[in-house]
């Protein structure tokens, strides 16, 4: 496992051999793939990206071209041990529908996103005066499909508000290092959750 | 024999014909004997599971790729997909397709002569559905010594072969690959079908299907639906952008004297006179009686009604699935095969699905401009198939 990124080796330990998982803007597959090769998992990919599709196909990965936003109305409740949601919570229209969504399909949610809570982002807002970009955010406002930006402090209270129960937390420095949760808020690039209801 | 891109063809290829004695069919009559006219590409490997099986659309045939002569004008009709280096690689699998029974292209069909009075059946054939077609196809696959095909595939009817495939033989098929396609033809679908019967039917040269030994042919109502099919096989968009409202460069401009009575036959615009080329040289290659029955089997394809709901229909397959719909297709538009994907899901099945945004329409599947996206999810596919 040492060659899976930081959080992909979290999510590996997270999930439980021969899962049902379905991964929400999956990207190219390769976390699937891996979770297919490592916890015999079956698998599917939600992606919007045509360029995306064929590089899952290319991995082998099945996967579906949908767009997150119409909803999971094809799945039956309960249909999926875990759903992922990985950096793609910041990029669709309802977000509050989506995590509606994921917890009605899927018995527990993974969700994973970059946290504007973070020192530097507040620094460049605050001194700079400008939509920060980081390497985590690195576009520009006006052609970012990043439209709904939120901190982890926010996500915490979405889910108490929505009676949503968070069961692990987790804090990156990078997706390739994991951080101490010490003022996760301020100090952590991304925030992962494992959540339920 | 290179092509665009550095892509090759098969080269020259021969149809071959093999003869069943008999096949029952769906409505419970035996066809006797049974010709199955096919073509193969590539090699069937020692292991003999490396083979592809092509299911053909409406007006199609057998000879899917390739050319029947060194001077053949036109390859077979999807020789921009087969071949090697294409989206079926024929340096990698066995490709194989044949033309389903009902057609007109060496299968046995309404034009092919019936034991009983040694005449073409015509309306004597007995109705087929797509059930059958694959029936007879399954014949072919055993009689070819292959157990188990690494993937079918089709667009439009070719893949409401590809879903009956996956439902009768879930051990036999590996994959599925269900190109522009449904589970059920819509009303739309029928409606137009039924425009297309209504021109052949309605031509005095049909004599109700009796017209093989008349010297006459219904030519003009096989024209007329070819020219509606071949309406709904395009886009808005694709229309508008060949022809617009061109007319006719030959068309006479303002001779000034108008005549005594105005020629409503001539084709003025080019849409026009497009279509009725498609309808002339439809014509010329294909039975007005196997369009009737064919295009009555996909009338009657429904795997909702057949089974109760189409996630019933799917409860034994075992086929990892590849569904493709293009979002131009208003014919069989994307929501059809999203379906389809809901009832695979609804079973376990691995499927993944691209709905690719393409101009032309339903045909899309067999236009060179759009099928490299096709080949991008379609190779890929196979190749993982075959390695897994």
């Amino acid at each position: 496992m040492d060659t899976l990124r930081k959080d992909h080796q979290i999510i590996a330990s997270l999930i439980d051999k021969g899962s049902k998982v379905l991964d929400l803007g999956c990207g190219d597959g390769s976390l699937l793939k891996k979770l297919s090769e490592l916890k015999n998992a079956s698998i599917q990919g939600v992606e919007i990206d045509p360029e995306k599709i064929k590089e899952c196909s290319k991995a082998g990965v099945p996967v579906i071209h949908a767009d997150i936003d119409e909803g999971l109305s094809d799945y039956p409740d309960k249909s999926y041990d875990f759903i992922i949601c990985s950096q793609t919570l910041q990029a669709v229209h309802k977000p509050q529908k989506v995590l509606d969504e994921i917890l009605r399909v899927g018995k527990k949610g993974i969700v994973i996103f970059p946290n504007f809570g973070h020192w530097k982002i507040r620094k460049m807002l605050f001194f700079g005066g400008i939509m920060p970009r980081s390497n985590e955010l690195p576009y520009n406002w006006y052609d970012s499909p990043n439209i709904h930006h939120l901190t982890i402090r926010d996500f915490k209270k979405f889910c108490g508000n929505e009676g949503i129960v968070i069961e692990k937390e987790y804090c990156f420095k990078s997706l390739e290092q994991e951080k101490p949760r010490f003022l996760a808020n301020l100090l952590c690039r991304y925030g992962m959750f494992v959540i339920s209801r | 024999m290179e092509e665009k891109g550095g892509k090759q063809s098969v080269g020259l290829v021969k149809p071959e014909t093999v003869t069943f004695d008999s096949v029952e069919l769906e409505c419970g009559r035996k066809l006797s004997p049974v010709d199955v006219c096919y073509e193969t590409y590539g090699r069937l490997n020692s292991d003999k599971d490396n083979a592809v099986l092509v299911a053909h659309a409406l007006s199609g045939d057998a000879h899917a790729a390739g050319l029947h002569s060194d001077d053949d004008k036109k390859p077979g009709w999807w020789d921009i997909f087969i071949g090697p280096g294409k989206g079926i690689d024929t340096d990698k699998y066995f490709v194989i397709c044949s033309n389903i029974i009902g057609g007109c292209k060496g299968s046995s069909g309404p034009g092919s002569i019936n034991k009983k009075d040694n005449k073409p059946y015509g309306t004597a054939f007995p109705p087929i559905t797509v059930r059958d077609m694959v029936t007879v196809q399954k014949r072919l696959i055993d009689h070819l010594g292959i157990k188990s095909i690494l993937a079918v595939i089709g667009g439009s009817l070719g893949g409401m072969q590809v879903l009956q495939w996956a439902v009768d033989y879930p051990a036999a098929v590996k994959s599925a690959i269900v190109i522009a396609s449904t589970a059920k033809l819509s009303a739309q679908g029928i409606a137009f079908n039924a425009v297309g019967r209504e021109a052949i039917t309605s031509d005095p040269n049909w004599f109700k299907g009796d017209y093989y030994d008349k010297g006459k042919k219904p030519e003009k109502g096989l024209a007329i639906a070819r020219m509606i099919g071949h309406i709904t096989y395009l886009s808005e968009d694709v229309i508008e952008q060949k022809f617009g409202r061109k007319t006719k460069s030959d068309k006479d401009t303002d001779s000034g004297d108008f005549p005594a009575r105005v020629d409503f036959t001539q084709d003025e615009y080019e849409i026009e006179s497009y279509l009725s080329y498609q309808g002339d040289s439809f014509v010329k290659r294909f039975d007005a009686n196997s369009y009737l029955y064919i295009s009555k089997a996909m009338d009657a394809f429904d795997l909702y009604q057949d089974y109760g709901s189409l996630e019933k229909a799917f409860k034994n397959v075992k086929s990892g699935f590849l569904v493709v719909s293009y979002t131009s297709d208003w014919l069989f538009p994307a929501w059809q095969s999203k379906e389809i994907v809901k009832a695979l899901k609804a079973n376990n099945i691995p499927v993944t699905y691209y709905n690719i945004k393409s101009e032309s329409g339903h045909d899309s599947f067999l236009v060179e401009k759009e099928i490299s996206e096709l080949e991008g999810v379609v190779s890929p596919f196979l190749d993982n198939i075959r390695g897994g």
